[in-house]
C-alpha cells in the first residue's frame, strides 16, 4: 500500500500532496517538512530509498523518491510494495505528466494542481496501484478532459476571452518553461 | 431578470479561478497569510451563491488551500453540494476536494451515501469512476456497509475501467466492513481470470494485500496464482505474485519445490523489467546487469526454498555470495536492495550471513544513511557471543564519528538492542556491558537517556553478580554528575542519574565509600535536575544514610554517624523548598526522621537496625505480562453477577449468590475447572523443570535469598574465577575496550585450560585420534560467561498460563479479516441491500437507514426488494435482468415474477397462486406480475415489477409489493389498481367497499419517478399456483391534454412463493424423514451444466430452501410453507444429470414445487 504521495520543490514548497490515510492539516504540513528535511539533505548519487520518517510511518514504511530538476517526487510505501516497482511507477507518472502537459515543468504543477490530481487518480487509487500502462492512463485522462470541455467550455471560454490580465493590464504569465532535465 | 443574469455573469467574470489564486499568492509573498484570508472570505461569498459553477470554482480553490495547510473542513457541506452536481466537471472537483479533506469523523459523509450510490450506477462510466476514486479515500464503515453490494455489482461492469476500480476499492471495503469479505470473495477470485489485464492486476493486488496479513487463508489459491504466474505478462502482477508466494511457502513447503522451475523462467522477464528501471537511474554497466540477474534468481529461489528444508544451505550460501557482489557494487540502489535481501536470508539462515560481517561493517562507513541503517539492522541479527564485543566496539567508534544526532541516536538504540536482545543472550561479560552503558552517557544531547537508564537498572537488578561493579560505576557517575548536566537545555542524558542514584541507594551495601556518595547526592547542584530525578535522589540518600549508620554500628566512635546525620540535616532543607511536590514531601518527611535520629544518637541509642528496617526487603523484577497471566482461581467466575442482576421480578427473597459459589462450574472456562490439586502441582513442577533447563531463565531460589544458586542447567558450564582477569574496580570512567582485550585473554586461557583437560582426558583414555581437536575456531558453546551469569527471570505468578504472548494489536484492522474463505457461504451471510423503509419493519437498522430515497435513485425499475436480493451474489445479476425484462417487454403472456422470502434466497419463476398465509406488515413476498396485455400505450405506462413474500406468522395473507415507474414524459395520476378475485385468493379491500371495487393508489408519478405500493391478498389454499388478472387505470396528463389509460396485467402466485426458508438441523431432518408421514416424489433434470454448489445456491435462492447437509455431490435441503408443510429434498448430481427426490406432507404442493424447480433449470 502507498500511504502518501508528496511532490515538493527544492525549497520544500508542496506542489501536490495526496495522503491515503487521514492526517489533520497541520500534521500533513509537519510531515511534508520532515520528509523534505530527510530527502533534501541527501546527495543525488545516493540510493533512492529512505527509511520512513517518524511522523508518517514507523519501521514498516519507506520513502521512495526521485529528484527531477526542481521537484522531488516522494512516495511513502509499506513493505508490500516492491522498491524498484515504485521507482518505475514514479517514472511512469512523471512521463505521463510530461505527455499531458507537453514538457512539464514546475509551473504546470503549480497552476494546475487539480489536473495533476486527476492524472494521479488514474495511476494510484486509494493507496493501491491502479494502472501502470502509460498509454492507458493518458487515454483515460484525455477522454475525461474532452468530457469536461464539452460540458464547461461555453462558460469558461467566455471568461477566458476577457482574461484578467488585460483587464488589469499586467501579465504574470511570463513563465518560461524549463523542462525537467531528466526527461 | 435579464439584468440579473448579466450581472451574475459579470460577477463571475471577476471571480478568481484557481490560476488567479495561485498567481495572487505568488505576488503576495510577504503578506501571504493576509492575502489568503481575504481569498477565503471571497470563497465564502462564492459558496453562498446558487450557481454551481461558482461553487465548484470555490471548492477547487479550497483544495489548493488545503494543500497549503489550511483547514477547509468548514466547507464540507458545500463540497457535498458540488459532488452532487450532474455535470462531470463539477462532480470531479467535488470528489477531489472530498478525497483530500474528508475522513471518518466528517459528519456530512452520512449525507453522501445516496449520492454516491447514484453516481456508482450512473450510465456515464466516468461518473462512476470518479465516485469510486473518491470513495476509496474516505470510505467509512457505514459507507462500506451500505455500498458494498453496489460496488460488488460493479465488479462485473461491462467496462474494464470500472471493473478494475471496483475490484481495488473492495480492499478498502473489506477493511472497514470485514463481514463483506466472505460474500464478495468468490467474485474477487473470478476477477483473477478477468480478460482485461488491468482488472486482473487489480485483483492480484487486492488478494496479495489481504494474504500478506493472513496468508494461511489463501493457501487454497496457490494453484491459481501458479497458473497466473506462468501465464501473465504483466510485471507488476509477477512481482506481487512472487511476494505472495514468499508469504505462502513457509506454510506449505511443497509449494517451494514446485516453484523453482517457473521462477527460473521468469528471471529473464523480470530482469528486462528491472533493467529498464535501472536504466533511468544511472549508468550501470553490463556486468552489473548480470549480477542483477543472479540476484533476482537467487532471491526467488530463496523464497521458494526458505521454508525449512535444511539441505539447501549450499544454494543459500551461493546466494549470499552473489548478494555480496551486489552489495560491493557502486550503484547505491543495488547496494541497498542487496542488504535488504540479506536481511531476509538472515531470518532463516543466520549462519550463512554471519560470515560476511566484514562487508556489513564496511557498509557502516557508507556515505548514504539509508545504507548504514540497513547495515545496522543486519548487525542486529548477526551477533553471537563470539563477535558481540567486536561489533559493539566498531559501533562505538561510529558513535563518536557520527555527525547529526538522528543517526547517532539510531546507533545508540541499536547498540542497546543488539546487546539486550533475547534476554542478554550474547553477553558474556556484564562488566563490559555496564562500561559500554557508562560510555554512552558521554554522548551529548541524545534523546535516549531513559533507555540507557532502564538498561542500567535492568542489568543491576537482574544480574546479581554485577552489582558490586555496577554500584562502583554508578557512584563515579554520581560524583561526576556535573559532566552530564552541563547543558541543561538538552539534557536527556541526565536521566541516567535517576538510575545511578537508585542503584547506589538500593545496593548501597556494596559501596566502597557510602559517605562520599551521600555527599555527592546532596550537592546543591542537584536541585537543578528534573523533579522526578530529585525525588529519587532524596529517597536514596535516606537509604545511603541507613547504610552509613549500619556500617558504624558497634563502632565506639560515633562521629561518622553523626556527621552523616548532620550532612542530611544541612542539605535536605534545599529539597524541602522544592517546587516539585514529590521532592518536597519526601524531603520533609526524611528531614524530620533524621532529626529524630540525631536526637537519639546524641543519647547514644542504637538506631541503625530500626533505620535499616525502613528499607528492608528485596525488589524483584516482575514481567510486564505477569498480571495478565494470573490464572483465575477455581470456581471464580468473573462474569457471574455479584449481586442479583436487576430483574423484572423483584424477588428479594432469593438468596444472593456467593461470588465463589462452588456449585457452578462454568463452561466458558473449561480449562480451569476440574483441575485438581495434583494436576496443579504437576504443572508447577513441569514449569520449574522447564525453567531450570533454560540457562537464561534461572529463577532465584524460592527463598529469595541472595545466594548464587547453581541450577542444574548451568552446572556443566565451568565457572571462571572472576578476580583473576578483570579488575573489579576500574578507576575513573571505565573503558570498555579494556574488556575486549581482557575477554580475549580470558578466553584463551580458558581454551588452554580446556585443552589441558582434554589432553589429560585423552591420555587417560588412551584414545588414538586426538589430533583433530582444537584446531578449529572456537564454537559458540566453547565460550563461557566470565561470571556466573545469574539473570533473575522476571517474576511470573505461580501457575501462569504458558499462553501465546504474541497477540496482535487488537486495533489492527487486518485482524478482523482473518476469515476462513473456504467455508461455503452461510445463508445469513450476505451484503445488506437497501430497500424501502415500509417493507422493513423487521429489518436491521442498518438497512433501514436509507430506505427512503430509493425510488428517486432507481435507474431501472427494480423493486427495493430485488435490491435486497442482490446480496445473494450468485444470482443477483440474472435476477435483476429478469426483472428488468418483465418491466420492459410487452409480452402478452404472463411475466416473470419474483418473490422473495424473508431472508433467504429466492426464486423467481412463474408461480401459480394458491393459498396464502402472509402477514401484512411483514414483507410478504409474493410477486405479482403484470403483463402488459394490450400493448397500447406501452411507453407511457408505469410498468410494474412486483414481489411476493410469505410469512409464517399469518398463514392466510400474502403481501404483494408492486413498483410503479413512470417511463413516459407525462404526469400520471389517479391510478387505480384492481384484481379479479378468485375463490381462493382475494384482494383485501377497505371495509365498506364492494368485492369489485378498485383500490386507489395513494401517489402520483411525475415523469421518470417510481414508487412502490403494496396490496394484501387473502389466500386459502397454498398447494396450487394461481394467476390473477388485474387492471390498472390511470390518467396521463401532459401540457395539452390528459387521457385516461388502462393497463392489464396478471399476478402469478407460484407455490414456491409460499415457502419460507427455514434452517433445519440434520438430526431433526433425519427424524422428519423417518416419521413416515411424508409422501415422496422425484424429478430428473438433464443437461444441467453448472457446478453443484451453483445448483444448490440456485435452488436455495429461487425456491427458498436451505441446505441441511452436503456430502460430495449429494445434498439434503429443507423448506417449509407458510402453513407449516415440510418440504425435504435430496439432490444428487452425476455427470450432467440431477435427480431430485422430494418428500412433503402435501403431495400436490410438492408436485407443483418440483415443477417450478424444473422450470427454473430449463430456463437457464
Amino acid at each position: 500500500m502507498i500511504k502518501a504521495i508528496l511532490i515538493f520543490n527544492n525549497h520544500g514548497k508542496p506542489r501536490l500532496i495526496r495522503f491515503y490515510q487521514y492526517f489533520a492539516e497541520d500534521m500533513q504540513q509537519q510531515i511534508i517538512r520532515e520528509t523534505f528535511h530527510l530527502v533534501s539533505k541527501r546527495d543525488d548519487n545516493v540510493c533512492n530509498f529512505l527509511e520512513g520518517g517518524s511522523l508518517i510511518g514507523g519501521s514498516d514504511y519507506k520513502l521512495i523518491y526521485r529528484h527531477y530538476a526542481t521537484l522531488y517526487f516522494v512516495f511513502c510505501v509499506d513493505s508490500s510494495e516492491s522498491e524498484l516497482g515504485i521507482l518505475d511507477l514514479i517514472q511512469v507518472f512523471v512521463e505521463t505528466l510530461d505527455k499531458c502537459f507537453e514538457n512539464v515543468c514546475e509551473l504546470d504543477l503549480i497552476f494546475h494542481m487539480d489536473k495533476v490530481h486527476y492524472i494521479l487518480q488514474e495511476v494510484v487509487m486509494g493507496g493501491m496501484v491502479l494502472e501502470t500502462n502509460m498509454n492507458e492512463i493518458i487515454a483515460q485522462v484525455e477522454v475525461q478532459n474532452r468530457l469536461e470541455k464539452s460540458e464547461v467550455r461555453p462558460f469558461l471560454s467566455s471568461s477566458k476571452s476577457f482574461p484578467l490580465i488585460y483587464v488589469f493590464g499586467f501579465s504574470q504569465v511570463s513563465a518560461i518553461k524549463y523542462s525537467l532535465s531528466v526527461l | 431578470m435579464a439584468l440579473k443574469i448579466v450581472k451574475g455573469s459579470i460577477d463571475r467574470m471577476f471571480d478568481k479561478n484557481l490560476q488567479d489564486l495561485v498567481r495572487g499568492i505568488r505576488n503576495h509573498k510577504e503578506d501571504e497569510a493576509k492575502y489568503i484570508s481575504t481569498c477565503i472570505d471571497e470563497i465564502k461569498q462564492e459558496l453562498k451563491q446558487d450557481n454551481i459553477a461558482v461553487k465548484a470554482n470555490a471548492v477547487c480553490k479550497l483544495t489548493y488551500l488545503q494543500m497549503l495547510g489550511y483547514d477547509v473542513s468548514w466547507a464540507a457541506f458545500n463540497i457535498v453540494e458540488v459532488m452532487s452536481s450532474s455535470k462531470f466537471t463539477y462532480k470531479r472537483i467535488g470528489y477531489l476536494a472530498a478525497s483530500q479533506c474528508f475522513h471518518e469523523s466528517t459528519d456530512v459523509i452520512m449525507l453522501t451515501t445516496n449520492q454516491i450510490r447514484k453516481d456508482l450506477s450512473s450510465p456515464n462510466q466516468y461518473d462512476t469512476g470518479v465516485a469510486l476514486t473518491g470513495l476509496s479515500c474516505f470510505v467509512t464503515p457505514d459507507l462500506a456497509r451500505d455500498l458494498a453490494n453496489d460496488i460488488m455489482t460493479l465488479m462485473s461492469h461491462t467496462k474494464p475501467y470500472i471493473r478494475k476500480k471496483a475490484v481495488l476499492i473492495m480492499y478498502k471495503v473489506f477493511l472497514k466492513y470485514p463481514e463483506s469479505l466472505r460474500p464478495a470473495f468468490p467474485r474477487l477470485k473470478e476477477k483473477l481470470e478477468d480478460p482485461d489485464p488491468g482488472v486482473q492486476s487489480a485483483a492480484v493486488n487486492v488478494i496479495c494485500e489481504l494474504a500478506r496479513r493472513n496468508p494461511k487463508n489463501y493457501l487454497s489459491l496457490a494453484p491459481l496464482f501458479f497458473k497466473l504466474m506462468t501465464s501473465s505478462t504483466n510485471n507488476w502482477v509477477l512481482i506481487k505474485i512472487i511476494k505472495l508466494f514468499g508469504a505462502l511457502t513457509p506454510l506449505e513447503p511443497r509449494l517451494g519445490k514446485k516453484l523453482i522451475e517457473p521462477l527460473t523462467n521468469l528471471i529473464h522477464r523480470i530482469y528486462l523489467f528491472f533493467s529498464q528501471i535501472l536504466h533511468h537511474l544511472s549508468a550501470i554497466t553490463l556486468v552489473c546487469f548480470s549480477w542483477l540477474i543472479a540476484f533476482l534468481f537467487f532471491i526467488t529461489v530463496l523464497i521458494s526454498l526458505s521454508s525449512g528444508m535444511p539441505n539447501h544451505s549450499a544454494s543459500i550460501q551461493l546466494c549470499v555470495q552473489k548478494l555480496r557482489i551486489l552489495i560491493e557494487d557502486s550503484d547505491q540502489n543495488l547496494k541497498y536492495l542487496g542488504l535488504l535481501a540479506m536481511s531476509k536470508i538472515l531470518k532463516t539462515h543466520p549462519k550463512s550471513v554471519q560470515s560476511h560481517k566484514d562487508l556489513i561493517l564496511q557498509c557502516l562507513d557508507d556515505k548514504d544513511e539509508s545504507i548504514r541503517l540497513r547495515a545496522l539492522d543486519l548487525l542486529y541479527g548477526m551477533v553471537s557471543k563470539k563477535n558481540l564485543m567486536e561489533i559493539v566496539k566498531k559501533l562505538m567508534l561510529h558513535v563518536d564519528k557520527a555527525e547529526g544526532t538522528t543517526y547517532r541516536d539510531e546507533l545508540l538504540t541499536k547498540i542497546i538492542d543488539i546487546c539486550s536482545q533475547s534476554n542478554y543472550q550474547y553477553i558474556t561479560n556484564f562488566e563490559w556491558y555496564i562500561s559500554i552503558l557508562v560510555e554512552l552517557t558521554r554522548l551529548e544531547g541524545t534523546r535516549h537517556g531513559h533507555l540507557i537508564a532502564s538498561q542500567m537498572l535492568d542489568v543491576a537488578i537482574r544480574v546479581k553478580a554485577i552489582r558490586v561493579f555496577a554500584v562502583a560505576q554508578m557512584a563515579t557517575l554520581l560524583d561526576n554528575a556535573h559532566m552530564l548536566t552541563g547543558n541543561t537545555q538538552r539534557n536527556g542524558i541526565c536521566e541516567v542519574l535517576y538510575a545511578a542514584a537508585w542503584i547506589c541507594g538500593e545496593f548501597s551495601e556494596h559501596l566502597e565509600n557510602p559517605m562520599e556518595t551521600l555527599e555527592a547526592m546532596l550537592r546543591p547542584k542537584v536541585a537543578t535536575l528534573p523533579g522526578h530525578i530529585q525525588a529519587v535522589y532524596v529517597q536514596n540518600a535516606a537509604k545511603l544514610f541507613a547504610t552509613v549508620l549500619k556500617s558504624q554500628e558497634g563502632n565506639t566512635d560515633s562521629t561518622t554517624a553523626q556527621e552523616a546525620s548532620q550532612l542530611m540535616i544541612d542539605r535536605l532543607p534545599l529539597f524541602v523548598q522544592s517546587a516539585n511536590l514529590e521532592v518536597q514531601e519526601r524531603a520533609s518527611c526524611i528531614l524530620q526522621l533524621v532529626k529524630y535520629i540525631q536526637k537519639l544518637q546524641q543519647k547514644d541509642v542504637e538506631v541503625s537496625e530500626e533505620v535499616c528496617a525502613l528499607f528492608a526487603g528485596e525488589l524483584n523484577p516482575v514481567a510486564p505480562k505477569a498480571q495478565k497471566k494470573v490464572p483465575i482461581p477455581d470456581g471464580l467466575d468473573l462474569d457471574a453477577w455479584i449481586n442479583e442482576p436487576p430483574s423484572e421480578s423483584e424477588s428479594e427473597d432469593e438468596q444472593p449468590k456467593a461470588i465463589f459459589s462452588k456449585e457452578e462450574p462454568k463452561h466458558s472456562r473449561p480449562r480451569h475447572t476440574e483441575v485438581d490439586e495434583k494436576e496443579l502441582a504437576r504443572r508447577r513442577e513441569a514449569r520449574k523443570q522447564e525453567q531450570a533447563n533454560n540457562p537464561f531463565y534461572i529463577k532465584a531460589s524460592p527463598s529469595s535469598q541472595k545466594v548464587y544458586q547453581e541450577t542444574p542447567g548451568v552446572e556443566h558450564i565451568p565457572v571462571v574465577q572472576i578476580d583473576l582477569s578483570v579488575p573489579l574496580k576500574v578507576p575513573g570512567l571505565p573503558m570498555s575496550d579494556q574488556y575486549v582485550k581482557l575477554e580475549e585473554e580470558r578466553r584463551q586461557k580458558e581454551r588452554a585450560e580446556k585443552k589441558k583437560k582434554d589432553k589429560k582426558k585423552r591420555k587417560e583414555k588412551r584414545s588414538g585420534r586426538g589430533k583433530k581437536h582444537d584446531s578449529g575456531p572456537e564454537s559458540e558453546e566453547d565460550i563461557t560467561p566470565a561470571h556466573m551469569v545469574d539473570i533473575v527471570t522476571e517474576e511470573m505468578p505461580e501457575n501462569a498460563l504458558p499462553s501465546d504472548d504474541d497477540e496482535r494489536d487488537p486495533a489492527d484492522p487486518h485482524k478482523a479479516l482473518d476469515i476462513d474463505l473456504d467455508k461455503p457461504l452461510a445463508d445469513s451471510e450476505k451484503l445488506p441491500v437497501r430497500s424501502h423503509r415500509a417493507a422493513e419493519v423487521l429489518k436491521s437498522p442498518a438497512e433501514d437507514e436509507e430506505g427512503e430515497n430509493v425510488s428517486s435513485l432507481e435507474p431501472k425499475k427494480k423493486s427495493s426488494k430485488e435490491k435486497r436480493e442482490k446480496k445473494k451474489d450468485k444470482d443477483k445479476d440474472r435476477k435483476v435482468k429478469m426483472l428488468f425484462e418483465s418491466g420492459l417487454s410487452e409480452a402478452k403472456s404472463s411475466k416473470h415474477k419474483k418473490k422473495k422470502q424473508k431472508r433467504e434466497k429466492e426464486d423467481k419463476e412463474k408461480k401459480k397462486k394458491k393459498k396464502h398465509h402472509h402477514h401484512h406488515h411483514h414483507h410478504g413476498d409474493k410477486g405479482g406480475e403484470e403483463s402488459v396485455q394490450n400493448g397500447t400505450v406501452e411507453e407511457e405506462e408505469p410498468l410494474p415489477a412486483y414481489d411476493i413474500q410469505g410469512n409464517l406468522q399469518d398463514g392466510s395473507q400474502v403481501v404483494v409489493s408492486v413498483i410503479f415507474e413512470n417511463k413516459c414524459d407525462s404526469f400520471l395520476k389517479s391510478m387505480e389498481f384492481n384484481v379479479l378475485d378468485s375463490l381462493n385468493s382475494k384482494l383485501q379491500r377497505p371495509e365498506g367497499s364492494g368485492p369489485h371495487d378498485s383500490l386507489t393508489i395513494p401517489f402520483q408519478l411525475p415523469p421518470g419517478v417510481s414508487n412502490e405500493a403494496r396490496f394484501v391478498f387473502t389466500v386459502q389454499s397454498i398447494i396450487m399456483p394461481q394467476k390473477l388478472k388485474g387492471t390498472l387505470t390511470f390518467i396521463v396528463k401532459n401540457e395539452e391534454s390528459s387521457t385516461h389509460e388502462k393497463l392489464d396485467f396478471k399476478l402469478h402466485f407460484t407455490c414456491t412463493s409460499y415457502l419460507i426458508t427455514t434452517p433445519c438441523y440434520s438430526d431433526a431432518f433425519a427424524k422428519l424423514l423417518e416419521s413416515g408421514d411424508l409422501k415422496s416424489s422425484s424429478i430428473r433434470l438433464e443437461g444441467v451444466n453448472m457446478p453443484f454448489h451453483h445448483l444448490l445456491a440456485r435452488i436455495c435462492f429461487h425456491h427458498h430452501f436451505s441446505v441441511v447437509e452436503r456430502i460430495d455431490s449429494c445434498a439434503s435441503m429443507y423448506s417449509r410453507s407458510i402453513q407449516g408443510h415440510h418440504v425435504c429434498l435430496l439432490v444428487k448430481i452425476s455427470s450432467q444429470t440431477v435427480s431430485v427426490d422430494a418428500k412433503c406432507d402435501e403431495p400436490t404442493l410438492l408436485g407443483n414445487v418440483l415443477d417450478e424447480i424444473k422450470q427454473t433449470f430449463s430456463q437457464c
